[in-house]
């Protein structure tokens, strides 16, 4: 592992002062919040030196509220807490089995949806879950805060629209109205310990009908950044979800991947099991949104 | 041979006695020696996988501050054998990842940068990358000078080496058949896994004498291959084993131990090295990628009337692949008048290969034992049954030689056929597969003392490094032997100058070779106690019985005495001659042979190809289970390692022959919960040679699961898929194209 210092601000006011002197100075600085990519980074790809911010002391990022129209997940936050608050597991089901799905038990005492965005891995599992249940980033800069739905905050492999004096606080998430579930499934060659070959996650809402009002699919894994498939969701929306509109959808996503042949997987293999994942992702928001 | 109702304490299941240390973080493995002034070595690999070296300068590596040392193959003897040769480059690099330069920094990080500043010229020339390759007319060589079965009349070749073992008439077994099945089967590279990567520290002091710590399966064969290298005497090398964090085969090469002494030797300084996962994966030794084809005969009733192989096992960048003991596995579980088998082991450019736990079988009886299946297939039997019909038994003629003696083949198959996992019907929407394994097991050179301490209490030193629970197998042979507590027995891997020469963990010999030493060496005790009785009681010493961990007359002796424990006697010693210590070396012959029966049920996903397996049982022949806890863990692990091979496991290479998945994000070992459980019967069926029985239980687990997990796609499928792993995008394709 190569050099680095350690900075553990208290709060906002300091970790932001600590960005900016730092690099006023021309010293590299590195966000830390679980710590799951950035150690595992710092010990095989990236040994250069820089000061460590860590972030999860700050009181902000350690927020998580679940309001009558807002939920908000500070950044600091780590998988294992949401996995075991069961109100919010009850709201946003699919978003929570993205985060119990990253790495272990073990990996997941550490690791945060926040990391998993701002690492901005075309595979990483949260990220179609954020966009299917159009949360947006809260994103504490010198001037004071903006905000960036997540959809637009990815901008590359690895890349995104934090500048380096910036901090992700959390994710700003609309409280899924009644009849509405959201669903989460990646493929992995294993059962955990694994990086997504395809994902796919969907969120709905059924009138009392079970007719889709409204819907929204993403795509992972099969990109440079994460897909909102537009046709996927209009596949859905005035259907019971049946499978002939689930069919559709799925053959929507599986159109709208544009993925490489590597170790994990061909072009061919992606395309087809991200339809699948869809199909069976849909299938799971349905029955939970009629239940 | 004690029967097994005679036996207190072997059969019980005791925590190991290195079990806490380990659990508990305290336990030194091969990375954990601080010394006193010691620096880091690192090692420059080479980028390429075939290129001519021009010349390597390691002068700017050593113009940085902090670089204390820095060597290349000049710093090592000319004269060298292949091994030396894998440890550093000499003309050629031979394989991406192979090492040429090695540098000892003050920091590990300022080693790695150091490397940098080394300059290699090289010539690159382009390399061969598989089988096909490798045998095809005009093939590039691997190894200009090298021609098959050292045959320099004929031209050199890519094949190193060809085996054949033939018997009876296969043509006329053919002809005589009612149906023939035939197969052609791919396996690919496979990794042994271990969690420990390879790490050693050296040093050398003022008088050249060598001092190694490592992590090895047989440190005497560190000693060997270190001074080989080296071009010094074994003399001068004393080599401690560390803990060990797996091995499998892996760790019976030396790769950094050589390096880091010439890296002390110029630096003066204790040098450690400790390869990350990423150069385990790319410089030291998997097994074969194999490409096999299988053909059976048998009449209407089952009996198989011939069989043939041809094994052809990539070798890596140098001669030595398992092919040998793939060629005496693949029919070795079956009674046959008419075979031929050959084998031929093949250069590539890609790392040398090592032993994998039974080493070469598992791919030859992959292939076989597909085939196999399919004959029971076509001839509408039950698997189990085709099996037995052709079993081998005692007084069969194994296809490498010998006559078995006692072995449990038909015992495990019958087990299997009675067990409720195997009565019970395929569950819903699975398939199931069935196969046979085999391993010869191998006996050896060991050596054990037995001490005494003056509270009786009992010291094992012996040389096997402890890779499956051996100490503990050791002290159970032990307390049986002299009839005493387990608790109150140690059992110590001793380096190579406190204990008789040894010969490596491997093979599954440890707990049948050095611990028929160290029941010899535990006689050797009794005597003596009887000895020391004796003289107490002033009566002579074939008069005195060792009974129950005490020393008693004989039946029928006039002595009116109390017993004489081991603490009686100790505490005596003093007046009966002084301290008491007993010794025995073997050279161990009639290992018996170890059969097992192994079946999954699994589903595959036929929208994905994901293979999810619900159900693996494990049936073997353990002779004697020692520890029965243990030899459960070696069937389950081999079940666990077999599927893992089977479904996901392989070394993907690009066309320049770089290895692209190294490390264990893609290079997938099955986690906890890809495994169902992996239910076991141990079947005892004692081997002879032995005094408790024991056969070696390591190896056979790993050489069924292959064939156990292809039968059981073919089955859940419908076709045979031929190529592993069954990996999903793989079982995909398949069946995409099955269904057109
Ligand atoms: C064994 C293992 C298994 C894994 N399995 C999975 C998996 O299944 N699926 C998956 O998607 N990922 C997986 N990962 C990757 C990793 O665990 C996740 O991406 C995790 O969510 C990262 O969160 P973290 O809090 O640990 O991030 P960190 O490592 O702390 O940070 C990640 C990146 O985000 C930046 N960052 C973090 N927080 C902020 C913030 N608040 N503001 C600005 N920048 C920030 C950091 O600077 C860094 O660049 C695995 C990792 C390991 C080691």
């Amino acid at each position: 592992m190569g050099d680095y210092a350690y900075a553990a601000p208290t709060s906002l006011e300091e970790a932001l002062s600590v960005l900016e002197s730092q690099a006023n100075d021309g010293q590299r600085t590195q966000i830390l919040a679980g710590g799951t990519d950035v150690l595992v980074q710092m010990r095989s790809v990236d040994k250069e030196p820089r000061t460590l911010v860590d972030i999860k002391h700050i009181a902000e990022t350690n927020e998580l509220s679940i309001g009558a129209d807002e939920i908000f997940i500070g950044a600091a936050i780590p998988s294992a807490a949401l996995n075991e608050n069961d109100e919010l597991k009850g709201l946003l089901p699919g978003l929570i089995e993205a985060a119990d799905l990253i790495g272990s038990t073990q990996i997941q005492g550490r690791a945060t949806i926040g990391g998993n965005l701002c690492n901005s891995s075309p595979a990483g599992d949260t990220i179609p879950a954020l966009v299917v249940v159009s949360a947006v980033c809260v994103i504490a800069s010198p001037g004071g805060s903006r905000e960036v739905a997540v959809g637009d905050f990815v901008t590359g492999v690895g890349q995104n629209c934090l500048a380096s004096n910036e901090i992700l606080l959390g994710l700003k998430i609309p409280r899924p109205r009644n009849n509405s579930a959201d669903a989460y499934l990646r493929f992995i060659p294993r059962t955990e310990m694994d990086i997504a070959v395809a994902g796919a996650g969907v969120a709905l809402t059924l009138d009392d009908g079970g007719t889709c009002t409204s819907a929204r699919v993403a795509i992972g894994a099969v990109a440079p950044t994460v897909r909102l498939v537009e046709a996927a969701s209009a596949a859905l929306v005035g259907t019971k979800v049946d499978d002939d509109a689930l069919s559709a959808a799925s053959a929507a996503c599986s159109d709208a991947a544009s993925p490489i042949t590597d170790k994990r997987g061909t072009v061919e293999y992606r395309k087809k099991v991200v339809g699948v994942l869809c199909k069976r992702a849909g299938g799971i928001a349905r029955d939970r949104a009629s239940s | 041979m004690a029967e097994a109702h005679d036996l207190k304490v072997i059969g019980t299941r005791p925590v190991r006695p290195d079990g806490v240390e380990k659990v508990t973080g305290r336990a030194n493995f091969g990375a954990d020696l601080q010394l006193p002034g010691m620096i880091h070595g690192k090692v420059l690999r080479s980028p390429y996988a075939h290129a001519r070296i021009k010349s390597v300068d390691v002068s700017g590596a050593l113009a940085m501050e902090g670089v204390l040392a820095a060597v290349s193959r000049s710093d090592f003897p000319e004269e060298t054998d292949d091994l030396g040769r894998n440890v550093i480059a000499r003309d050629k690099v031979l394989y991406h990842g192979h090492a040429v330069a090695a540098v000892a920094a003050t920091t590990q990080l300022l080693a790695e940068q150091a490397l940098d500043a080394i300059k290699v010229d090289y010539d690159v020339l382009a390399p061969v990358l598989s089988i096909d390759q490798a045998i095809a007319d005009g093939a590039t060589l691997v190894n200009e000078q090298m021609h098959t079965n050292g045959d320099a009349s004929q031209p050199a070749s890519n094949i190193a080496a060809i085996t054949k073992f033939e018997r009876g008439d296969p043509e006329k077994g053919f002809a005589e058949a009612d149906v023939v099945v035939e197969g052609e089967f791919r396996v690919p590279m496979a990794h042994q896994g271990y969690i420990e990567p390879h790490a050693c520290t050296a040093t050398i002091n003022e008088e050249g004498k060598i001092t190694v710590w490592c992590s090895t399966q047989g440190h005497f064969d560190v000693r060997t291959q270190t001074a080989a290298i080296l071009g010094t005497s074994i003399s001068k090398i004393k080599v401690i084993a560390s803990e060990i964090g797996g091995g499998f085969g892996g760790k019976l090469s030396v790769y950094l131990e050589p390096l880091a002494v010439k890296l002390s030797e110029l630096s003066n300084r204790p040098v450690r090295m400790v390869m990350n996962r990423e150069e385990v994966f790319r410089a030291t030794g998997p097994t074969s990628a194999t490409w096999c084809k299988a053909k059976v005969a048998a009449k209407k009733d089952g009996t198989i009337t011939a069989a043939t192989a041809w094994l052809a096992y990539e070798a890596g960048a140098f001669p030595g692949a398992p092919v040998g003991p793939g060629c005496m596995s693949v029919l070795a579980p079956y009674d046959l008048e008419n075979f031929s088998i050959e084998g031929i082991d093949v250069l590539v450019n890609k790392p040398k290969v090592a032993a994998y736990r039974a080493p070469g079988a598992p791919q030859a009886m992959h292939a076989m034992e597909c085939v196999i299946d399919d004959l029971a297939r076509e001839l509408g039997m039950d698997p189990i049954d085709l099996r037995l019909k052709n079993a081998a038994d005692e007084g069969t003629q194994a296809p490498y030689g010998p006559k078995f003696p006692a072995i449990g083949l038909k015992a495990c198959l019958e087990a299997a056929k009675a067990h409720p996992n195997y009565t019970a019907p395929v569950p819903e929407g699975c398939g199931r597969g069935v196969a046979c394994g085999f391993w010869f097991n191998i006996g050896m050179q060991s050596s054990a003392e037995v001490l005494i301490r003056e509270d009786g209490t009992v010291i094992i030193n012996e040389g096997s490094p402890d890779i499956g629970g051996s100490r503990a197998s050791m002290c159970l042979m032990a307390a049986e032997t002299l009839g005493i507590p387990y608790d109150r027995i140690n059992a110590h891997v001793a380096d190579t100058e406190s204990t008789g020469y040894c010969n490596m963990t491997g093979g599954s010999r440890t707990t049948f070779a050095t611990g028929m030493a160290v029941v010899q060496a535990c006689e050797d005790i009794i005597a003596q106690c009887k000895e020391r009785a004796a003289m107490t009681w002033d009566i002579d010493a074939d008069q005195v019985d060792w009974d129950d961990g005490q020393a008693v007359p004989k039946p029928g002796v006039n002595a009116d005495v109390d017993p004489l424990s081991l603490a009686d006697i100790a505490r005596t010693w003093g007046r009966t001659g002084g301290p008491i210590l007993g010794r025995a070396s073997v050279n161990a012959q009639g290992a018996g042979a170890g059969f097992s029966v192994n079946w999954t049920d699994l589903a595959v996903d036929r929208e994905t190809g994901k293979v999810d397996v619900k159900a693996y049982t494990a049936i073997q022949d353990a002779g004697r289970a020692i520890h029965p806890a243990y030899v459960e863990g070696q069937m389950q692990g081999g079940a666990a390692q077999g599927l893992g091979w089977a479904l996901n496991e392989e070394y993907i290479y690009d066309d320049n022959g770089v290895m692209e998945n190294a490390g264990f994000l893609d290079y997938r070992v099955p986690v906890a919960s890809d495994l169902p459980m992996i239910d076991t019967q141990i079947v005892e069926v004692p081997n002879p040679t032995h005094p408790y029985g024991v056969r070696g239980v390591g190896e056979t687990p790993i050489t069924a699961p292959l064939a156990a997990t292809s039968n059981a796609v073919r089955d859940a499928l419908g076709f045979r898929v031929s190529e592993l792993p069954m990996s999903p995008p793989r079982l995909l394709e398949a069946i995409d194209s099955q269904e057109g």
